[in-house]
């Protein structure tokens, strides 16, 4: 390891680090624009240049590798004056329209403008002008504050994979651009927003909105999917305006999904904000006295059996386990969690968990992707993979829908035979997984959802023990989880009991009318037509599919607006906080649910939150260990059995990224995305997808 | 052709709906390909820009979109090279492509002669003449120095130019004829027109410096 | 001054045909494979003994940057030479090129075999697009007849070359960008380290050299580094083609001795300058790159690495742009200031914006719009792009017009002082 002097500390680091990266070792930070830890460097902003002795010119400290008994200087004159002359040249084209620019607080070149700028410019020519661009509906573009560093460009062509911007032309003239211009058409085009040092890329959607000395800012997790990524909620007032990325490095790095990023003006539309009631077949404002008192009213004359429960995708662990207890206490076995019928085996935890963990992608060589879309389901997962593809010697296969994962990959087609022929090592691709040393499967709840979906997972865990992907330091099998609930739901038992029925199940006996009272607890995605003719009481927060069918409206709160546990698709425990109140009479879920056991005469055994999370922790301990992946207990799950093709090709279970739960299909930005960027072809099939 | 005008010429300009390249086109364009490793095809892009240049006259979007295709490159990084390099036009050009030097030592001989020359023949001061047969462009060095000032022809440099005999070359060729290529004076090469000042006596004939096999 | 026997281009002006069996007559392909037989260690050494200077203007020794290259490696080598010559005042490859072309690419297989390379591209800057035909052709020949390809001459050693062509950017003559260039990217220069040596063309060990490098090695090897390194001045060895355009009588390219006076290169190869010697206002010595030298400083100084460095010039390209007391000096180095601005690749912070206002500000002292207080703005900016850049386009970019202050401050002040009067006359 080279040692070298930084301002006279020395430090000691491996061979290849770069001064800049040094430098921070040390706690020195040295100004830069274009370098960034997680992209390729570009060494193009010259703003990090340093003194290194016996070098004849100011070096970029971010692109020269230390050398041993280097004696380096950041702060002397000559690297101060270099960055002096690198600001003044940087300024002299870039507009002073700072006071009405987005980036106005939150600027690394109005920061460093004051430790090196000049108060004035000595640039007395035109500036340059450049032609509007236009990025499509998320990215609001202002190139004429463009710096060039070139981040863009390089986040689309390396983290995501999806290479459409560019720095045409050359010179002054050169610029930043797609290819005859068109909407980015990346997932994570939003992350451009964070990586642009300056206003050239800004959000569209909260364009002109606030400073962010306005904002509250209180740090929180997505639930957008089932990663659970890391976030801030910048809020002002009751209202959130802005979601950004919160580092951690084994969950999302510091990328969010545009949906988790974008979707945050539903929140303020279609809300459910006081309790409704139907009356007369027509549904009305009420109190919430009312609507306890209908419930009671309805549920009393039912028997256990004749009540059933579905919880969605964004359900928290808190009214998970209060609905739970709630329906134990009505007697109730009918109660699922999988909206989408998938077959994870709830007594099997590692049957409907990502075993391998996120971060445990970086350590896989060879993939087989089933039934799943990963860039959709989960965008940023899916950049991890393209990060581990990128480092070289990884083997991807994918069978299900045709589509440009961002990585190279065998495509297998879709056809169900295929994973059967693998499953019997009759496929050259079981030889790669079984030659790898820690191979994976990835299975999406577009295959467990099918009605071979228990013989898929059954196969795929045979699959795994024979290709050598379960041993004491490696477990393989993975299950991509796009409900935020699920891997909660399933830990805490939100399954049907003994003689209980699934989501299916359900459904059909309410059709058949031997199931009168369905309580859906934010589902949306399920055939809702089945539930004409039963009692249906909807606690969520937006008025959208099952919120229709209700009798009985509870509001609920939104993500932003409680403090919940949610657990992600690794079995990490994450908490949310409130960052907004709810809107109007609307309450937290387990609140409400606690209020109606009272009323129903089935009182929940715990009077606060605090209760709620100490009883749940001593049942299920494992919702004690926070911040930690929890990879499941490997067993026997899934069935034996042919798969059956008659259930068709293997698809993705998300069809339209931007449109999958109550809250996106709210929001007008991602009403924009889908039109501009999923196409109009696509518009006619979202509202009963996800 | 400044860089501004390239990449704006791709939204600009009518663009042909689709490009495919000629048999003789193609014929070449497998030779491009030998030259680089399998695994390195988007070496070609450059040279493949430029055989479906020549084939089409100009390069149309159409074009880099099929290059694009042919060598598995994402359409913006062909764009991107094509807005880099000065030599691809993204606009159409004339039959004579004029590009006049008007560099140092072009302009140190009378470059702005040869200009005043072109503009007078074309009838335009840069850009394409109004009967659409030639395009004219202020160019920087050509590197034919000591031969300058000298204007560039499509593929052909003519050289120690003045304003009468770069008026007579263009005019030739708008006629359809063919002048000479090279030194409008008649002159060889970098030889100093006045006959070389080294080499008189020495047109070596047979091999003068033999290796020293000895010395193995 | 050099005698005809000590020339390594004897067809430099194309008296002869550029083909195979008048380039053997001049000595061309004669014992390669007695050449490489010696080894690659020997080769080496020999151009070390040399002292060949790389002829594209840095001037790093040849024998050295081959001896960079790994001995051992997994991945392929590769030879690049460089032909991109775009270099105001510089045209002297294109006559090796056109003229000589054999001894370009039997210097390629001798260098190739040298530093382990099977593959040498010859990047040929677009413009050269009737050079590049005939380059072709004598490759074609030289394959024909076995010299190159699968065995080249016999000597065991596997040999292709192959034409990549430049589509007009000056940059990529600096070697990083070429080699960014031949893999089908904008040719913007890379940061070093690492050097093209460890990480050059496609990712493998590669050495740009210069076409004059090359095509002058196999001279040098069939005559001994000995011979080379007895012409020229001590650390400046050799022979040289110079340029010499602009105010002489009769502007040719002519090898050279190193060391050659400059008055003695224009007055016995160039006829002199236009007006006789004592109209000579200024010389730039190396290409447009090179900060230009008075005639004080042009009636004794010698055209090689180190006596152009010590006054603050450089050799460069060995391109010598004359100017007589005709000349507008600040009309020329404003047009090389739009020249860098037009070839900035755009990359680094520096030279993009930079350049852009060192241009702007010399058209408005040109047209008579600037005070006399600009020079010194105009010269901070110089230096606030010199050294401040990944590649050496800025330092060229600055250079220019600190030679021009440097020199002749004292007439640009008359001059933009004069020129601001009379346009305010002209207002007026």
């Amino acid at each position: 390891m080279p040692k070298l002097t930084i301002d006279g500390l020395e430090v000691e680091v491996p061979a290849g680090t770069s001064v800049l990266q040094a430098a921070e070792e040390l706690g020195i930070e040295i100004p830069r624009f274009c370098y960034h830890e997680r992209l390729p460097v570009a060494a193009n902003c010259r703003m990090c240049l340093v003194e290194i002795e016996k070098m004849p010119k100011p070096v970029a400290s971010c692109a020269m590798p230390v050398g041993e008994g280097m004696v380096v200087k950041t702060q002397s004159e000559s690297a101060l004056q270099a960055r002096k002359n690198v600001m003044e040249l940087l300024l002299i084209n870039h507009p002073l329209d700072c006071p009405i620019c987005d980036q106005g607080g939150e600027c690394d070149l109005q920061d460093q403008a004051v430790a090196y700028g000049n108060d004035r410019g000595r640039y007395d020519h035109e500036k340059r002008a450049v032609s509007f661009k236009d990025f499509g509906p998320l990215i609001r573009t202002a190139m004429t504050r463009c710096i060039h560093c070139t981040r863009c460009v390089r986040f689309m062509t390396e983290i995501a994979g999806v290479p459409e911007l560019g720095m045409v032309n050359r010179g002054e003239h050169a610029e930043i651009t797609t290819y005859v211009q068109h909407s980015l058409t990346s997932e994570l085009s939003g992350n451009l927003v964070d990586l642009c040092p300056v206003g050239a890329l800004t959000s569209k959607p909260y364009a002109n909105t606030a400073r962010p000395w306005e904002l509250t800012k209180t740090n929180s997790i997505d639930v957008f999917d089932g990663l659970g990524a890391n976030i801030r909620i910048d809020s002002r007032g009751s209202a959130v305006l802005r979601i950004q990325p919160r580092l951690h490095e084994d969950v999302n790095e510091e990328w969010i999904g545009d949906k988790s990023r974008f979707a945050c003006d539903g929140l303020a539309k279609r809300r459910l904000d006081r309790p409704f009631m139907r009356k007369n077949g027509v549904m009305q404002q009420a109190t919430w006295t009312e609507v306890f008192a209908a419930i009671e009213g309805k549920l009393v004359q039912l028997q256990g059996h004749e009540i059933a429960a579905i919880a969605g995708d964004q359900a928290d662990v808190e009214a998970l386990y209060a609905l739970k207890l709630l329906m134990q206490s009505l007697q109730s076995p009918h109660l699922d969690c999988r909206q989408d019928g998938a077959a994870s085996d709830p007594k099997i935890s590692a049957s409907y968990r990502f075993n391998s963990t996120v971060a445990g992608i970086d350590d896989a060589d060879a993939i087989l992707i089933v039934g799943s879309n990963p860039r959709i389901e989960s965008p940023v997962l899916n950049a991890r993979i393209r990060k581990r593809y990128l480092k070289g010697d990884l083997k991807v296969a994918h069978i299900g829908p045709a589509t440009d994962l961002t990585y190279k990959h065998d495509y297998l087609g879709d056809d169900i035979d295929v994973v059967q022929s693998l499953v019997n090592g009759q496929h050259p691709f079981f030889e790669t997984l079984k030659a790898a040393e820690r191979p994976m499967v990835i299975v999406g709840n577009g295959a467990l959802a099918r009605d071979d979906g228990a013989r898929i997972l059954g196969a795929l865990r045979y699959l795994a023990e024979k290709t050598g992907m379960i041993s004491d330091e490696w477990n393989g099998f993975n299950v991509l989880q796009t409900a935020a609930s699920r891997v909660g739901g399933l830990a805490l038992g939100f399954v049907p009991a003994d003689n209980g029925y699934s989501t299916q199940g359900i459904l059909k006996a309410a059709k058949q009318g031997d199931i009168k009272a369905v309580f859906l607890l934010g589902a949306d995605q399920i055939e809702t037509n089945s539930l004409d003719s039963a009692f249906v009481v909807y606690q969520g927060h937006h008025g959208d599919v099952g919120a229709q069918v209700a009798d009985i409206i509870l509001p609920g709160a939104a993500y932003t607006e409680k403090s919940a546990t949610y657990v992600n698709m690794e079995g990490r425990v994450q908490r949310t906080q409130v960052a907004v109140l709810p809107p109007g009479e609307a309450k937290e879920d387990w609140k409400i649910l606690r209020a109606l056991s009272e009323r129903l005469g089935k009182t929940l055994p715990f009077n606060s939150l605090a209760e709620l999370r100490n009883h749940l922790t001593s049942a299920y301990p494992s919702f004690e260990t926070f911040d930690e992946a929890q990879p499941g207990e490997w067993g026997s799950f899934g069935e034996n059995g042919a798969l059956d093709p008659s259930c068709g090709p293997l698809m993705s279970c998300i069809s339209n990224y931007y449109m999958t739960d109550p809250i996106s299909r709210a929001s007008p930005t991602m009403a924009a995305c889908t039109l501009e960027i999923v196409g109009e072809a696509e518009t006619s099939r979202t509202g009963t997808d996800g | 052709m400044s860089n501004t005008e390239n990449a704006h010429s791709v939204n600009a300009v009518e663009q042909p709906d689709s490009f495919e390249f000629s048999a003789e086109s193609q014929a070449e364009i497998q030779k491009v390909l030998a030259r680089y490793p399998a695994d390195r095809k988007r070496s070609a892009v450059m040279p493949l820009l430029d055989i479906a240049q020549r084939q089409h006259g100009w390069l149309p979007r159409a074009a880099m979109d099929h290059v694009a295709e042919l060598l598995d490159m994402p359409p913006i990084k062909v764009l991107e090279v094509a807005t880099f390099y000065t030599m691809y036009n993204l606009k159409p050009v004339g039959e004579f492509h004029v590009q006049v030097c008007t560099n140092i030592t072009c302009w140190l001989r009378g470059a702005p002669e040869i200009m005043r020359a072109a503009r007078d023949v074309l009838g335009v001061e840069s850009g394409m003449s109004a009967d659409g047969r030639a395009t004219l462009a202020e160019v920087e060095c050509l590197g034919a120095c000591v031969n300058a000032p000298v204007m560039q022809i499509n593929d052909d440099l003519y050289e120690d130019l003045t304003y009468e005999t770069a008026k007579a070359v263009l005019e030739a060729l708008l006629r359809g004829e063919k002048p000479p290529i090279g030194s409008q004076t008649g002159r060889q090469g970098s030889c100093p027109c006045k006959g070389a000042t080294t080499l008189k006596d020495h047109v070596p004939t047979d091999r003068q410096f033999k290796a020293d096999k000895e010395s193995v | 001054m050099l005698r005809d026997e000590d020339r390594i281009y004897t067809n430099l002006y194309g008296f002869q045909s550029w083909d195979l069996k008048h380039a053997q007559k001049r000595g061309d392909w004669d014992g390669t494979k007695d050449i490489l037989a010696k080894g690659r260690d020997w080769v080496i050494d020999e151009m070390k003994t040399a002292g060949l200077r790389g002829r594209g203007g840095a001037g790093f020794p040849a024998g050295v940057k081959w001896s960079f290259m790994p001995k051992e490696s997994a991945l392929p080598h590769y030879l690049v030479v460089n032909a991109d010559e775009g270099e105001p005042g510089t045209c002297k490859d294109r006559d090796i090129l056109r003229h000589e072309p054999h001894k370009l690419i039997e210097g390629c297989l001798l260098a190739g075999f040298a530093i382990g390379a099977h593959t040498a591209y010859i990047y040929v800057r677009g413009e050269y697009y009737n050079e590049t035909m005939v380059l072709q052709a004598a490759i074609d020949e030289a394959y024909e007849a076995g010299l190159l390809g699968k065995n080249a001459c016999g000597s065991g050693w596997d040999m292709d070359v192959f034409i990549h062509r430049g589509m007009g950017a000056y940059i990529c003559g600096e070697e990083s960008a070429l080699i960014q260039s031949i893999e089908g990217k904008k040719g913007q220069p890379r940061a070093k380290p690492p050097f093209p040596a460890g990480v050059g063309v496609f990712g493998c060990p590669t050495t740009v050299n210069n076409v004059e490098t090359i095509a002058n090695a196999p001279t040098i090897l069939r005559r001994g580094g000995e011979w080379f390194a007895a012409l020229g001045p001590d650390n400046n060895n050799g022979t040289k083609v110079f340029c010499i355009s602009g105010h002489v009588n009769t502007p040719c390219n002519v090898e050279e001795e190193m060391g050659i006076p400059l008055k003695e290169l224009i007055e016995k190869h160039a006829g002199g300058v236009r007006g006789g010697w004592d109209n000579l206002l200024a010389i730039i010595p190396g290409g447009s790159s090179t900060p230009m030298l008075p005639k004080s400083v042009c009636d004794d100084v010698h055209m090689d690495f180190d006596s152009l460095r010590d006054q603050k010039s450089g050799l460069g390209t060995a391109a010598v742009i004359v100017m007589d007391k005709s000349a507008d000096l600040m009309v020329a180095i404003t047009r090389l200031a739009r020249f860098y601005m037009h070839e900035s690749c755009g990359q680094c912070t520096p030279c993009r914006e930079g350049t852009g206002w060192l241009w702007r500000t010399m058209v408005r002292m040109e047209k008579g719009q600037a005070s006399v207080d600009e020079i010194d703005r105009l010269l901070e900016v110089t230096r606030q792009i010199e050294g401040h850049t990944i590649c050496a386009l800025g330092d060229a970019a600055a250079w220019p017009i600190q030679g021009l202050f440097r020199h002749f401050r004292p007439e640009m002040e008359k001059r933009i002082a004069d020129r601001r009067a009379d346009a305010k006359t002209r207002a007026a």
